[in-house]
């Protein structure tokens, strides 16, 4: 009901911000589609896979890049490495950037697999700040300053510059792979992947290799941000290594919380309310944070089930 | 060769400062078994505080401990308010949590200090530079920065392997179920341990203060340098962290001064340097990395 509900609501919204004057709105909630799908990508790690991953920014980092690299050479420098010429079709763009995104991510994940618990917190936040440090010290790309992309990347007939378009393939990605990890998460992966989390060494008795499992969903949580990031640097046409900062794996999680751990469809609802009250709490007070800190820690301790449990009333 | 020494000196410096940052922290992770995404905000309070305190009265020694005493009062506080209803959540929540409580202090600074950097002063009597070997000039500050480094850890080992207090601290990182069934006051120690660690967090940021700008944020670059030391090192060892401290201190500084040089050797100036300055930043990951793949517990892990 919720579902169907607010999915009414993002499919007509460019309908209602015209009916309200307002086009910024469209452009707000790309944004909001966009960070869902990353925040969606991430409740998979988290909320199925009980894989706590602090540096899932990474992954829409490199997404990112890949999408302005690819343009970088498209249009302003020789061919990368000097046999890959650049593009902005999105079509080679995007699933590249989502494979390139899932490769890092069988790299990390296989490396931090190793270790469980508060040392795979670390070892995934080190790997994605030794990615930030790599990316700032990429100078041709901009280095600490990132760089900006002139256009968006082109889709077929489409024209990605008006926002209404973008905005509507932004809401196709995100409902196809809501789709793909609902699916996902009601088979026997997902099955395999929640018992792996609670106790891995029973499965592991069952005859299960749960590490491949467990490695499976850190790519796909990996991919899934990938493609977030490419869509991000669409929206924004800007790419810069804070895309790849902890604190963004930070605030991902926090939509993941706000919105519902393993819900898949909550951490949408999540990613929604994070940004509409950074937008409209930061008209009221520069120091919006001094509350949404507390907010934050009252949450966790007292509302463990997030929006989506308290307004569709299930157990998770 | 004077050049290599200095900078084994400034390696010792960083490590020390990562030493006093990661102490406190490992034995919160080892004994509490809480993830603390805000002890770089501790480190944030005593420099904020000891730079107000050493400028407002003229001493440098009253700010820090001022700055010391505050971060440990802080800290107290916090456990009781927030932490301790984390102890027994999973390590998710107590993320989300303590990163609540980096948004809090982080605003809560620049509201009371506003947005620009506080600048503390050096005090006149650590000024200046000395001779320490025949052309070997080092600035007086950082050779005292790693004299009260060696001080606080001769007197924390002092007071683990000495005092009633240290033993069950040592008891809690070993074993802590085992400790409560004692009959000993956990709230209690652990309100202390975390108070401990909130210190020495405090006076790493006092000690930072004449070097670096005090500003807000300023907590979050070490504390991701604190997480791979105790990675590293160890959860739960304080000699892991003293292990790891160090190696971390050493690498990051040497190979920010020699890889460039390094490079230099077989790339082009531009290349090099861009090239050299990365891989130094990188290179204290690829450290843990590596220290991983070979000890997934870290180095001096404490026996649980």
């Amino acid at each position: 009901m919720l579902v169907a509900a607010g999915g009414l609501l993002l499919l007509f919204l460019p309908v209602i911000a015209d009916y309200l004057g307002d086009a910024y709105m469209v452009s707000l909630f790309t944004r909001v589609l966009i960070y869902a799908l990353a925040a969606v990508s991430l409740d998979l790690l988290i909320g199925y896979g009980g894989l706590v991953s602090l540096g899932h920014a990474a992954f829409v980092g490199i997404g990112a890049y890949v999408t302005g690299i690819l343009y970088f050479h498209g249009f302003e420098g020789e061919p990368l490495l000097g046999i890959i010429s650049g593009t902005d079709n999105a079509l080679i763009v995007w699933p590249l950037a989502v494979l390139v995104s899932a490769v890092f991510a069988l790299i990390i994940g296989s490396l931090s697999l190793r270790t469980s618990g508060m040392h795979f917190i670390m070892i995934t936040l080190a790997f994605a700040q030794m990615l930030y440090y790599f990316f700032v010290g990429l100078e041709t790309y901009g280095g600490d300053d990132g760089m900006s992309l002139y256009a968006r990347n082109r889709l077929g007939g489409l024209d990605l510059c008006d926002d209404r378009q973008f905005y509507y393939i932004c809401l196709c990605f995100l409902v196809l792979f809501l789709i793909f990890t609902s699916r996902l998460a009601a088979s026997r992966f997902g099955l395999v992947l929640r018992g792996a989390a609670v106790n891995m060494k029973r499965v592991r008795s069952l005859g299960i290799p749960g590490r491949r499992y467990k490695l499976t969903c850190f790519v796909i949580g990996g991919a899934g941000a990938g493609l977030a990031g490419a869509l991000l640097a669409n929206q924004t046409e800007y790419v810069s290594p804070a895309l790849l900062h902890w604190t963004l794996s930070g605030e991902l999680m926090v939509m993941v919380l706000l919105g519902g751990l393993g819900s898949l469809f909550g951490p949408v609802l999540g990613a929604a309310v994070y940004l509409l009250l950074e937008e409209t709490l930061a008209m009221y007070t520069e120091h919006w944070m001094v509350y949404l800190g507390p907010i934050l820690i009252l949450v966790v301790i007292f509302a463990k089930r997030g929006l989506y449990g308290v307004l569709a009333g299930r157990e998770l | 060769m004077i050049l290599f020494v200095e900078q084994m000196l400034n390696g010792l410096q960083l490590g020390i400062t990562l030493f006093l940052m990661s102490a406190g922290l490992t034995l919160i992770f080892g004994i509490m078994q809480v993830i603390n995404l805000a002890h770089g905000s501790f480190y944030m309070i005593g420099a904020y505080v000891g730079a107000t305190v050493a400028v407002a009265s003229g001493s440098f020694l009253t700010g820090l401990i001022a700055g010391v005493t505050a971060a440990g009062i802080v800290g107290m506080i916090v456990e009781i308010v927030v932490l301790r209803h984390l102890y027994q959540r999973d390590h998710l929540d107590q993320v989300l949590a303590t990163f609540g409580l980096i948004f809090f202090f982080n605003e809560i600074t620049r509201m009371i200090w506003g947005k620009q950097p506080l600048f503390m002063d050096m005090p006149l009597w650590l000024q200046g530079n000395i001779e320490l070997l025949p052309g070997l000039i080092y600035p007086v500050y950082r050779i005292f920065v790693i004299i009260v480094g060696c001080l606080v850890a001769l007197l924390l080992w002092f007071l683990f392997s000495r005092t009633r207090l240290g033993m069950r601290i040592r008891a809690g990182a070993s074993n802590r179920e085992m400790v409560g069934a004692l009959g000993i006051n956990i709230k209690l120690l652990y309100t202390l341990v975390f108070g401990l660690g909130t210190l020495l967090a405090g006076l790493a940021g006092v000690m930072a203060g004449p070097i670096l700008a005090v500003e807000s944020g300023m907590g979050e670059s070490i504390l991701i340098l604190t997480f791979v030391v105790i990675v590293i090192g160890g959860i739960g060892s304080v000699r892991g962290a003293v292990v790891g401290a160090l190696l971390v201190g050493l690498v990051d500084t040497l190979g920010r001064a020699f890889l460039p040089q390094v490079f230099r050797l077989f790339l082009s100036s531009s290349v090099a340097d861009g090239v050299g300055a990365s891989l130094a930043s990188m290179s204290i990951y690829i450290l843990m990395a590596a220290v991983l793949i070979w000890k997934p517990k870290g180095l001096f892990p404490a026996h649980e």
